[in-house]
């Protein structure tokens, strides 16, 4: 069978924490392509929600995305779904390209819901910003496997790459791979990542003036994942990501 | 109003109240002086729900419900306040939003309407202006970069908008420059002296009692009342010292 040799398996290194079995049938090297010209900028929203018509299957976003010089490109991505959902970006960037990426995964069940980034600094001077926040409870997982490479003469480099993760109740987890290749040597290269659960200074400070266990920690779940879109200046469109975000929150699946 | 008696409570197994009783009336102010680890922070910890602080004996009745037996947002929409001695931080939430949600949340379970956002900041602006405490402060997130004194006094600008029955004022003073003493001293009074309304205020110093004079002084050591008096009590403690006042107790 030509079709299960292909699947890949956690020995994959951008597989490793993958729901792999839930990947049957579902066609793998379907990339979507995205190019941003000399000195344009895109921007996108990518939603990855509970079905409306209840048809459940895994969900999988390949994104290949070449941003030319001077160009910039926005991704925003918001991951709630009920099953596996994977998004994956591979950014090229041109000589003082920026590449904006905030990503939140959010929800519970036995789901792993992730980001796989691979953001290539192929020239110099080029900047890189990715933000990614994952709330999860019940058995949920949320992972983010974020490579970057620096080509040898790519000068002048700026990348960083944020991750913090939030479990609201025990079995939950994240995982965090950064993952720097780096060639070249005047370069700024900053990652971190963070796992932790709710503030409980904060939730009693709350409770204390009267908000209910659940609306404080709507907020403060609010404030955790806020930090991901902050760069996503159309307003209407932060919303709709945050609301799906508080949404899931709300139904707590 | 509040009525505590011979209330015990532990911090991780370690007994901190041993038998402590007060009894609070509407329209007074109560102070309670003490030394370092009498138990003054855990009597506001009990009072106000935190977990990890254990009542193991005693009871606490609250206007005539038994407050021991309510979650601590209960507490807060019965009309009891806790001002913290070190307000936390929140980032990423707003004053205004925080202090909204808190308010109306309060009035829902009061069985109130909900405050619409101009009718909010129209009290929010009074309540800051009362404080001196400007504007743009209660637009920026939960005391993320405030100084202390912008921390105590921001206690007093919820205390203010949240309107509470109660008030329990733990080291308010603490941090307070002495300008800064007196607009929060006027604050309370303001806010707080009404003859449905009382107040519990938890302080080391006398300095405080100088603007909002106190009805009792209550001594606390090694978690009991062990000596009650009027103001003059607390300007004796303060010519004095504790050791010198309790060996007359």
């Amino acid at each position: 069978m030509p079709e299960a040799a292909a699947l890949p398996t956690r020995k994959d290194e951008a597989w490793r924490y993958a729901a792999v079995e839930a990947l049957q049938g579902v066609p793998l090297d379907e990339w979507r392509t995205i190019t941003v010209a000399r000195g344009d900028a895109v921007r996108e929203c990518v939603v990855v929600e509970d079905r409306a018509d209840g048809a459940e299957g895994t969900v999988l976003h390949r994104l290949r995305v070449t941003v030319r010089e001077g160009a910039r490109c926005e991704l925003f991505a918001v991951v709630a779904a009920e099953l596996y959902a994977r998004v994956e970006i591979e950014v090229t960037l041109g000589r003082g390209a920026h590449f904006e990426f905030g990503g939140v995964t959010v929800g519970g069940r036995d789901t792993v819901r992730e980001f796989v980034t691979r953001v290539v600094h192929a020239e110099p001077e080029a900047t890189s910003n990715q933000t990614v926040r994952s709330v999860h409870w019940g058995q949920g997982t949320g992972n983010f496997l974020g490579t970057i490479e620096v080509a040898r003469h790519a000068q002048k480099t700026d990348a960083a790459q944020s991750f913090k993760g939030l479990l609201l109740e025990k079995g939950a987890s994240v995982n965090a791979v950064p993952q720097l290749e780096i060639f070249a040597d005047d370069v700024k290269c900053a990652h971190g990542a963070t796992v932790g659960q709710l503030d409980e200074q904060a939730r009693f400070y709350m409770a204390a003036r009267g908000l209910a266990p659940e609306v404080a920690r709507r907020l403060l779940v609010q404030a955790f994942i806020g930090d991901a879109f902050v760069a996503l200046e159309d307003e209407e469109a932060r919303e709709r990501m945050m609301h799906v975000a508080l949404d899931k929150l709300d139904k707590h699946l | 109003m509040l009525q505590i008696t011979d209330l015990h409570a532990t911090v991780s197994d370690k007994p901190i109240l041993k038998g402590l009783s007060l009894t609070v009336n509407a329209g007074e102010v109560h102070a309670i002086m003490g030394p370092n680890g009498a138990g003054k922070s855990t009597l506001s910890y009990v009072l106000g729900g935190r977990p990890g602080y254990e009542v193991t004996g005693g009871s606490v009745s609250f206007e005539g419900q038994d407050l021991l037996e309510m979650e601590p947002h209960e507490r807060a929409a019965a009309g009891l306040f806790l001002g913290f001695q070190y307000p936390v931080e929140i980032p990423g939430v707003s004053n205004v939003q925080f202090l909204r949600e808190a308010l109306n949340s309060q009035r829902k379970s009061r069985g109130q309407e909900p405050l619409s956002g101009g009718e909010f900041l129209k009290l929010a602006k009074d309540k800051a202006a009362l404080l001196k405490l400007d504007m743009d402060m209660l637009k920026r997130h939960v005391n993320v970069g405030f100084s202390g004194g912008e921390k105590k006094r921001a206690e007093m600008v919820q205390m203010g908008i949240l309107d509470p029955r109660l008030a329990i004022l733990d080291e308010t003073d603490s941090g307070l420059d002495i300008d800064a003493l007196r607009v929060v001293g006027q604050g309370i009074n303001a806010i707080m002296r009404a003859p449905d309304k009382a107040v519990l205020l938890i302080t080391h110093y006398q300095r405080l009692l100088e603007y909002v004079r106190p009805d009792y002084v209550h001594i606390l050591s090694q978690g009991r009342i062990v000596k009650t008096g009027g103001p003059d009590l607390a300007q004796a403690l303060e010519r004095e010292g504790y050791d010198a006042v309790m060996a007359h107790a």
